[in-house]
């Protein structure tokens, strides 16, 4: 095993970081401000995909697409808040937790009636295609490098806009106290729609960022959306910080797993057996870290207010 | 003399029009919403179209959606078999759904035809003379890219889920593969993101790579392989490359070679008429699961212009008999009721703008599936 292998990999964990990241952000906003869980996260990340599928194909321009994959994420944020989620607030989570579902299946089939059953097609910008050396002699993808790119400037972006601006004190307060931020004459539900739009918006970016590398189907979103959860069990349900340090985490420790489990195998187990097992033992690796971290800190490590 | 001539013929008009006009019911079970949804609507699409063209009235068909999903597959089985009484089934694309749902279908003594899935469990000990299938026993199309590998190659990296499908893929490929195995991974079930195994890949020094990798999964290893700069050789089983994915590929599968037992430019006319008739209904080129479905529909059809679907014995000899005219060519039943046919090579190729594949050569002729000398049929 080189170095090269070994950077390149922590670059692939990385990566696959940030991406949950942008996803995992928008989840942990919307349950920090308006205490709601929101199953159809995984389906504002689909709606950001085929948007940018659909637009660069007419189009040819990848970054039109972009820019329309993040509007229509908002928007279709924006709507659902104010049409559906609005109304649940005050519900248990349970409710929450079966409308919400019940939207997954409806953006699903929607989504169908709308753009068929067959994937759609939507391959990386030219200016993006190709790889940079790395140090140790390998080489890494550029585009992969600029999704880490945007991860940081997404994460930056959104410290300052919480830290610093007006829209991000309001933010914090309604975390704090819902309560008397409406009482101090706030228009609280304005604010739920530009928080629930921001956190759509994100998943739309990763949505669309990631089905130039795979394929933009329908249902792309629900597997995202569970690593999306684990990412903020760990961080800590609500806090931005832990979403990002949960997401390098679940990708750094994800891929690493899948690389390095089935060699150590080698040493004990025939190749063929290695693998599977190797394999197997990888795919619950991170679980097993989130059980092992809620075990030690049952609120995530960094647990936001109650 | 001419009043016997005359009862022979009115006797025979009416014995032939019994066994034409008598009502069939036909249960479809397949998959039309979710991910997997468009090879249901190929394989819905394709055994309609049959159904019409032959121009036979008395079949009914009950379509229904499993959604992909075992346990509702298991509960429209129930309620074709209950209420709907339906005569015949097909139609299921996953091999997990027709493991839930064939044994206990057959059990019941109601026929069930296979338009695609084609799991071991059902091939070797436990075949059932009520179960055919139509399209392939699932090791097939992988053994046949192991033979390819095994004349090509010496040192082949591959790469499958870890779930039973996937576990057979790799070992019907190793059945026939003679050469080193530069790695081997077992990925997970609806992995998005394989850069991991492509930079082991690129590093291992492999001359190719064999992946099964089925529906999003093998998009997105496509594209992130010919994104990746690696240029070691791919190939795969054909469902990768089939219609339904090709576009969503895009260019990075042209050159790639997959086995399948049916390709759009296969040289005979019952294949002909099929992707002329298909193209002018639906606007798209059929995939192997429409080819599958067509002939599927268009055995029970030959089945039942022989026999009464009410008399069991007499239509499963008929259906065994495979008289009809299949798309893939040669096409007859081993005593597993499993396909005994031709797998070829296929190349990706650009008709124009549109992703298509083509012949390159025969992998096996009449080829049957290692698990029939297993069958007490």
């Amino acid at each position: 095993m080189s170095t090269a292998l070994l950077i390149e990999q922590l670059l692939n964990g990385l990566q696959l970081g940030v991406m949950l990241f942008l996803m995992a952000a928008g989840l942990t906003l919307i349950f920090g401000v308006m205490g709601l869980i929101n199953l159809a996260h995984g389906s504002l990340y689909m709606v950001g995909a085929f948007a940018c599928a659909t637009v660069a194909a007419a189009t040819g321009s990848f970054w039109i697409g972009l820019a329309a994959s993040l509007a229509a994420a908002a928007l279709a944020g924006a709507i659902v808040e104010i049409l559906v989620i609005r109304r649940l607030y005050e519900r248990d989570h349970l409710d929450q937790v079966l409308a919400t579902f019940a939207l997954i299946l409806i953006f699903s089939e929607g989504t169908r009636w709308l753009f068929g059953s067959f994937p759609l097609y939507l391959d990386i910008p030219p200016l993006l295609q190709g790889a940079v050396p790395l140090p140790g002699g390998g080489q890494y993808q550029l585009y992969r490098l600029a999704i880490i790119g945007v991860g940081v400037v997404v994460a930056v972006g959104l410290y300052l806009m919480i830290a610093r601006t007006r829209l991000g004190m309001r933010i914090r307060a309604g975390e704090s106290d819902r309560e008397m931020i409406a009482a101090l004459g706030i228009d609280i539900s304005t604010l739920y729609t530009v928080v629930f739009a921001l956190g759509a918006g994100m998943a739309g970016l990763a949505g669309a960022l990631v089905g130039a590398l795979q394929s933009v189907q329908v249902g792309m979103g629900e597997p995202v959306l569970i690593l999306a959860f684990v990412v903020i069990v760990i961080g800590g349900i609500g806090s931005i910080k832990g979403a990002l340090f949960g997401a390098i985490l679940v990708g750094v420790v994800d891929t690493m797993g899948r690389f390095l489990l089935p060699q150590a195998l080698l040493f004990m187990l025939p190749p063929s057996q290695a693998a599977l097992v190797g394999g197997a033992l990888a795919s619950m690796l991170i679980y097993i870290v989130m059980a092992l971290i809620l075990a030690f800190r049952p609120r995530g490590l960094f647990a936001a207010h109650s | 003399m001419k009043l016997i001539a005359a009862g022979i013929f009115s006797a025979a008009l009416a014995l032939s029009s019994t066994a034409l006009a008598e009502p069939v019911k036909i249960g479809i079970i397949t998959t039309l919403s979710g991910g997997g949804a468009g090879l249901g609507i190929d394989v819905r699409d394709a055994f309609v179209l049959a159904v019409e063209q032959s121009g036979n009235e008395e079949i009914e068909l009950v379509i229904e959606d499993d959604g992909q999903k075992p346990e509702l597959a298991v509960q429209i089985a129930e309620k074709m078999i209950q209420s709907d009484q339906v005569d015949l089934m097909t139609g299921i694309i996953w091999s997990n759904l027709a493991m839930a749902v064939v044994p206990n279908t057959v059990a019941q003594d109601i026929i069930y035809l296979s338009p695609n899935a084609g799991p071991s469990a059902l091939a070797g000990a436990n075949c059932h003379p009520n179960y055919f299938n139509v399209a392939y026993q699932n090791d097939n199309f992988h053994e046949a890219m192991g033979q390819y590998a095994a004349q090509n190659y010496k040192n082949t990296f591959i790469l499958a889920p870890n779930y039973p499908a996937g576990k057979d893929s790799l070992t019907g490929f190793k059945r026939f593969y003679t050469g080193e195995l530069a790695g081997e991974i077992y990925t997970q079930v609806g992995q998005t993101d394989y850069a991991a195994e492509i930079a082991q890949i690129r590093a291992s020094g492999a001359d190719s790579v064999f992946f099964f990798l089925p529906g999003g999964m093998g998009i997105a290893f496509m594209k992130q392989y010919a994104q990746s700069g690696v240029d070691i050789p791919v190939m795969g089983p054909g469902f990768s490359f089939s219609q339904d994915v090709l576009p969503a590929v895009g260019d990075a599968a042209l050159g790639v070679k997959n086995s399948a037992s049916w390709s759009k430019d296969l040289d005979n006319e019952a294949n002909k008429r099929f992707v002329e008739a298909f193209e002018a209904e639906f606007g798209r080129l059929p995939s192997v699961y429409a080819a599958q479905s067509w002939d599927t529909a268009n055995l029970i059809l030959s089945a039942l212009s022989k026999a009464s679907v009410k008399d069991k014995e007499a239509f499963r000899a008929a259906l065994k008999e495979a008289d009809f005219e299949s798309v893939r060519g040669e096409f007859s039943f081993n005593n597993n009721n499993h396909p005994v046919q031709n797998i070829y090579v296929r190349e990706v190729i650009k008709e124009g703008d549109v992703l298509t594949n083509r012949i390159i050569g025969t992998a096996f002729e009449d080829h049957s599936d290692a698990y029939a000398k297993d069958c007490p049929m």
